[in-house]
């Protein structure tokens, strides 16, 4: 069932500068690197409880970062390291969240599914499928009350678009033109059912039609396709003109969690994505073909992101738990 | 030389076996390789590299059975570039095979102190006061457009709220005052509205979101509770929500089981959450007034049977009434009665009654279910040394079932008789109009309980 990229990968080379695909090598691999760490910790039993990767899909978080301006906000469900990492929220607070310790970015009251930035603009992290979609939107609204000019970025995936409120909030964005861009990772099984035996329309940009919203398939394994189609329906709903839907096709290689065996699909295809529509082998291709950089100029940056890395997960077992004190703050203001 | 580790692949697994080796000595890794597979009692599972290196050993042979987690399996070289070392492992941070709640190492003295927000304002009447009269729907209003006009980030949200003037029209002209941007109709769509207001709130407005009866937030009630009531805490203090959700509660007249619930208890239940339930209108002017500019998220339970009840209020430009407190409504030396909204009428009409039998009560108003202002019930129970609770809701795990709860266990020495409960009884709110009347606590049964507990 693997979906064939739809469009040809290396297609938009020409459209990224140098520095542009270094930085978008140098963030999904550091998304991909952290990653891996936190599935090796979650194995020593220093992460608890549900752990989702997000291996696989960097292209749409780093993509679509590139396609906003500053304050403009973020909010996303539980598989959601990717896109802390790509706003720019620390690796060492990140990972100290997840061991559940004081210097992550709740504290250690959140973990995995529930951590937050306001520096970063970075609203969670939601444990609840499609609950953050109504979010979002909310802080679409804000924006337009405030007239700043600020777009509220929603991330769901393919399982929460079944979900009633996604559509009830697709419905009060559409009819107030509120400045939000829906983005649907559709990694193609929300957990493991795949999309085909769970969504009788399988083509889920096409959901957002009832509600007057336009719908854009994009080759979520591919940065630089992601971060022209994240442009475009940025611009469109700052300009005043109401939501995108925009659909990324993408694939995650972990399990749903990190308890899932993932036997719902075939070895074969997971291996041919992983083989033919890798996020991060596609911009090292391009960044190679075009010259910008060689095997031991990319092997330095590997070098860099391995050490953050490593540095996180050091920071994150030596930072101590909350202190019993935090049990019973934060509940009120 | 970095150690790879049987992992754990659950919160639970302790022990696996090793299926299948799918490297061998020599060969050279890079992160994200299959190295190999792991049998637990649920399923197969993939292990992949973290490390680049060479395998230099392989410690564990294939088909091994019961491996425990955080066991040594391989040994990596590094090569050329240090491989980064495994991070090490903290015994104290292993899973524990038997995860037995441990007693929370904390000052369990006074839990309810912790979590109540400090009281604002000051409830007395001043002496001399003006009083006049207003219905207790014009009281939400004047609340709501004080509030608008003194901060911009208060907006009001919901159905029927703006061009049709309110469903019960206690939004009676907002939207000509403050405009459709301030004053906005929502589709029905309970769930995403509520949402949509919770997002909004976290983004620094300050919403009233308005359900046309309760019983329809139950489409949204996990917005109120798992996004407003709980996000502080899982934000370790970054995402605040101050919001008011607010809208008649209970039993109106002859609308059936779907449309009069009363969901006191609901919300009490929940940290996070301030819930108030007002009798009269200053309480409900004041109240709102105060949930408002309450940095919280606030349920604020209006009674639909008294929308246009009148009432006398203070008429001061600034009237509000501190969350978290209590009232005595009649003072009282025999009897204490706790309770709250519609119900607090009826306690006092019973209480007329009962006096000219002899029988002094004490009507406690809650007002605030939502930190519960117990100490005021204590207060009066160690001087009356009876207490009866009535409520609208159901008694199973009621308001009244929390009072007498913490009545016994701190002022058990000073009663007198078994606290009593009125409340709705155990079944669906029916349509019928004897039969709805026979549901409903009124003033009969409250005098009953009374009796019962002074043995009269």
């Amino acid at each position: 069932m693997a979906n064939a990229a739809p469009k040809p990968n290396g297609k938009h080379a020409a459209e990224a500068s140098k520095d542009e695909l270094l930085h978008y090598y140098r963030d999904m691999l550091l998304i991909r690197r952290f990653e891996e760490r936190a599935g090796q910790l979650y194995g020593m039993g220093l992460i608890g409880g549900f752990c989702h990767l997000y291996i696989g899909q960097e292209a749409v978080v780093v993509g679509m970062q590139a396609a906003l301006k500053d304050g403009d906000q973020v909010i996303t469900a539980y598989r959601d390291h990717g896109h802390m990492l790509a706003a720019g929220m620390t690796a060492n607070g990140v990972m100290a969240e997840l061991t559940g310790r004081r210097d992550g970015y709740s504290k250690g009251k959140g973990g995995s599914m529930h951590m937050f930035s306001m520096e970063k603009a970075f609203y969670g992290g939601h444990g609840i499928v499609g609950a953050q979609v109504s979010l979002g939107t909310g802080i679409a609204f804000a924006n337009r009350y405030r007239q700043d000019g600020k777009v509220c970025l929603t991330y769901f995936g393919d399982g929460a678009a079944n979900q009633g409120q996604v559509y009830e909030s697709f419905n009060m964005a559409s009819l107030w033109k509120l400045p939000v861009v829906f983005v649907v990772e559709n990694n193609q099984y929300a957990m493991g059912t795949s999309i085909q035996r769970s969504s009788s329309e399988t083509h889920l940009h096409k959901r957002g039609v009832s509600f007057n919203i336009p719908g854009e398939e994009v080759d979520g394994m591919d940065v630089v396709a992601v971060r022209e189609a994240g442009k475009r329906a940025v611009e469109n709903a700052r300009a005043g003109n109401g939501p995108t839907l925009l659909e990324m096709k993408t694939y995650r290689y972990r399990g749903h969690s990190m308890s899932d065996p993932a036997k719902y699909r075939t070895k074969e295809e997971v291996d041919e994505q992983k083989t033919k529509r890798d996020p991060i082998e596609l911009v090292k291709k391009m960044l190679i073909d075009a010259r910008h950089a060689d095997e031991a100029a990319l092997k330095e940056i590997d070098r860099d992101i391995r050490t953050v890395v490593t540095e996180s997960a050091e920071f994150a077992q030596q930072s101590p738990e909350p202190d019993a004190s935090e049990l019973m703050t934060d509940i009120y203001l | 030389m970095t150690q790879i580790l049987m992992p754990a692949l659950s919160p639970t697994m302790e022990e696996g076996n090793l299926a299948r080796w799918l490297v061998k000595v020599g060969d050279k890794i890079e992160p994200g390789q299959v190295i190999a597979e792991i049998e637990t009692d649920k399923a197969t599972m993939e292990v992949e590299a973290v490390d680049e290196g060479t395998v230099t050993e392989l410690l564990v042979e294939e088909g091994a059975q019961g491996v425990k987690v955080n066991t040594p399996i391989a040994v990596l070289g590094g090569e050329g570039e240090a491989a980064a070392p495994a991070p090490k492992q903290d015994a104290k941070h292993a899973p524990r095979p038997d995860m037995k709640e441990e007693p929370v190492k904390t000052a369990r003295a006074e839990p309810s102190k912790l979590t109540t927000p400090t009281p604002q304002g000051d409830t007395e009447i001043p002496a001399g006061t003006q009083m006049i009269k207003i219905t207790l729907r014009d009281a939400l209003r004047d609340a709501m457009a004080e509030e608008m006009r003194r901060d911009d980030r208060v907006f009001l949200m919901g159905e029927e709220v703006a061009e049709y003037q309110g469903a019960y029209k206690v939004s009676r002209e907002l939207l000509q005052e403050f405009g459709p941007m301030r004053v906005v109709d929502t589709p029905i769509t309970e769930h995403g509205f509520a949402g949509l207001g919770v997002g909004a709130a976290m983004a620094g407005l300050k919403p009233i979101v308005e359900f046309m009866t309760w019983n329809f937030a139950m489409q949204a009630i996990d917005q109120i509770i798992n996004s407003a009531a709980k996000t502080l805490y899982m934000s370790g203090g970054q995402i605040k929500s101050s919001i008011v959700f607010r809208g008649p509660n209970g039993a109106a007249s002859r609308v059936a089981a779907q449309h009069s619930q009363d969901y006191s208890s609901w919300y009490s239940h929940v940290p996070g959450l301030i819930v108030i339930a007002p009798y009269d209108a200053a309480d409900a002017k004041g109240l709102l007034k105060a949930a408002i500019r309450n940095p919280n998220p606030v349920v604020f339970l209006e009674h639909e049977m008294l929308y246009g009840v009148e009432y006398e209020i203070p008429d001061v430009p600034d009237w509000i009434v501190p969350i978290g407190k209590a009232k005595v409504r009649r003072v009282g030396a025999d009897v204490t009665i706790s309770t709250h909204s519609r119900m607090v009428g009826l306690a006092l009409k019973a209480a007329e009654q009962l006096a000219e039998e002899g029988i002094d009560v004490e009507v406690i108003d809650l007002r605030t279910l939502r930190p519960l202002d117990m100490a005021t019930v204590i207060e009066s129970v160690k001087k009356t040394n009876r207490l009866v609770t009535v409520e609208e809701g159901w008694g199973q795990s009621g308001v009244g079932a929390e009072v007498c709860a913490r009545v016994m266990s701190e002022a058990f020495d000073y009663l007198d008789a078994p606290p009593t409960r009125v409340h709705q009884v155990d079944a669906p709110l029916a349509y019928a109009a004897n039969l709805e009347a026979l549901a409903l606590p009124n003033v009969e049964k409250i005098i009953a309980a009374v009796k019962a507990v002074t043995y009269r």
